[in-house]
């Protein structure tokens, strides 16, 4: 079994996956997750994975994160980057306070306290939230819990953000506004941002790149560019155009299983 | 990455606030401190009189004879008379050491042992099934053998209380570590805690309701040993609450014997708030409390 290297100095790529296999299990109970994955992020890009249920996109980024060991090929992260993993759910720590939640990471990283609080006051006002820190998770709605969880994410200092359908619990109207935060975080940070979703549209909305995954086992099977100029809008008809194209590929690759 | 990103982040930042502030309407409620408390009391106090009321009715049936069952307030009497004694004080005392002594014993025994199991698969298919036959085995059933090796003495009743609480505890802090939420765990390890701060800073939190629901159950156990121990091991004290509720029914003396039980329940119903408060201050904090109750 060959596990998550990292090497460090290479400067042309954020993330490499070359070749990546995923086993569940054994013998013959033994699930082909992913299927020889090879993709890049380039330092500072955008990259939306798509794909449809049961791709593995999950499990990917849990192998980029380090959560779990590849069962072959390699991932490369440039640097010493550990990278910042959020969840549909924002999995905050229900037991502290949204200021103590963000803190989480620092105390780990032992930083002294009084450049914690700074360093708290500095990402809750980057998200918005700099009058919610006294309050619990609970107190708070889901689109507020979720920019807590990139606030905590963004604590780590990485600059690898992997983001596992962070809004797809999300109403519209709130969705489209994380997403202009994300987009003015991700580059007031120069952030390179590995993002799963089988949302089309919302890839088309914020990906410099579009990969898709097929499923069972999960392999790249499409990839495109997307050069619509920024600040996007969802309802866009570029963004629908770019939207409607990968729907295509989408409906193909999942039509392939029905037959 | 367009500059113009910036011009419509004034616009953004305004709607961001405007569906905070939408959001967040009406989620704050303040009740005044005296009406909880009031909420939360009387309640209690009506079901004290209607069981003190229930009382007086079976003594005038005349269904027993006074110097078995006496009036309310001839027990009241005698409970105020013993409050101004020694004797009850000194039978407080003595129990109520045994019972600490015993309970924090547990409380270290079930801890050690529940996150032992918790954490080893070769424990947890050793003893895990054990720990729970354990705490189903009613605590009097071991005092034969407690005293066939401690004879009539403190240690059997240490022994009995002891082997009463800790497998609760510990089944406590086994389920508690066994439904922390594998996402949280996941969040904490990305956030950088493995090994022992892991446990810190996500697993000991978070099996903290369950792990207080177990030190709850588990005093209840020990009050219960404890008082079954006193009764049958009363002739190494004079002073103990159960060795005088011996002595009461050995004197026929209702009144004593009444007034003993009802101190007994206090202390009882005392420990078991402080657990309640314990355990809805947590809930609070999670969030979990409903609401509109409470």
């Amino acid at each position: 079994m060959t596990s998550t290297t990292t090497t460090p100095g290479s400067a042309t790529t954020a993330v490499a996956l070359s070749g990546v296999t995923k086993v569940y299990g054994r013998g013959t109970n033994a699930v082909l997750a992913l299927d020889g994955v090879s993709l890049d992020v380039a330092p500072g890009e955008f990259v939306c994975l798509v794909g449809a249920s049961g791709c593995g996109k999950s499990t990917l980024l849990n192998l980029v994160a380090g959560l779990d060991q590849v069962s072959g090929g390699q991932i490369t992260l440039a640097g010493d980057a550990n990278p910042g993993l959020m969840f549909q759910e924002p999995a905050l720590f229900p037991w502290l306070t949204v200021d103590a939640n963000v803190e989480v990471p620092l105390k780990l990283r032992r930083l002294p306290r009084a450049q914690r609080r700074e360093r708290v006051a500095e990402l809750l006002r980057t998200v918005h939230l700099a009058d919610f820190g006294r309050k619990r998770p609970h107190e708070l709605s889901g689109g507020m819990r979720q920019r807590v969880a990139l606030a905590r994410t963004l604590a780590l200092d990485t600059p690898v953000l992997l983001m596992d359908e962070p809004f797809g619990a999300l109403d519209a109207m709130t969705r489209d506004i994380l997403h202009d935060e994300l987009e003015r975080i991700w580059s007031e940070r120069k952030l390179s941002v590995l993002f799963v979703t089988h949302n089309v549209r919302e890839a088309a909305r914020l990906a410099d790149r579009i990969l898709l995954l097929s499923s069972r086992p999960g392999r790249i099977i499409y990839s495109t560019e997307v050069n619509i100029p920024r600040p996007r809008r969802i309802d866009s008809p570029e963004v629908a155009a770019i939207a409607a194209e990968v729907t295509e590929r989408l409906r193909t690759e999942v039509g392939r299983h029905g037959q | 990455m367009a500059s113009d990103t910036l011009t419509s982040s004034a616009r953004t930042d305004a709607e961001i606030t405007g569906l905070d502030a939408l959001e967040i309407a009406g989620r704050d409620k303040e009740v005044s401190r005296g009406a909880r408390i009031w909420a939360a009391t009387w309640p209690k106090l009506a079901a004290l009189a209607i069981a003190i009321a229930a009382w007086q009715i079976v003594v005038w049936t005349g269904w027993k004879p006074p110097y078995s069952l006496p009036p309310p307030l001839e027990v009241g009497r005698e409970l105020v008379a013993q409050a101004q004694g020694p004797q009850l004080w000194d039978g407080l005392v003595t129990t109520l050491q045994r019972a600490a002594l015993g309970y924090v014993f547990s409380v270290a025994v079930g801890l050690l042992l529940g996150l032992a199991v918790a954490r080893s698969t070769v424990l947890r298919a050793a003893i895990g099934s054990m720990i729970t036959a354990l705490q189903t085995m009613p605590s009097i059933a071991w005092f034969p053998l407690a005293i066939l090796l401690f004879e009539l003495s403190e240690k059997a009743i240490f022994f009995v209380v002891v082997l009463g609480a800790a497998p609760s505890i510990a089944n406590g802090v086994i389920s508690g570590v066994d439904y922390v939420p594998p996402l949280l765990k996941r969040a904490g390890r990305n956030l950088g805690a493995r090994g022992l701060n892991l446990y810190r800073y996500v697993i000991a939190p978070a099996a903290l309701p369950a792990i207080v629901a177990g030190l709850k159950q588990g005093w209840a156990f020990s009050w219960r040993s404890l008082m079954a121990g006193e009764l049958l091991v009363s002739g190494i004290s004079q002073t103990s609450l159960g060795a005088q509720l011996t002595y009461s029914r050995e004197l026929s003396d209702a009144p004593w014997l009444l007034s003993t039980m009802i101190v007994i329940l206090v202390v009882g119903l005392v420990v078991d708030a402080a657990f309640g408060a314990a355990d809805k201050a947590i809930r609070r904090r999670w969030g979990v409390l409903d609401q509109a109750g409470q």
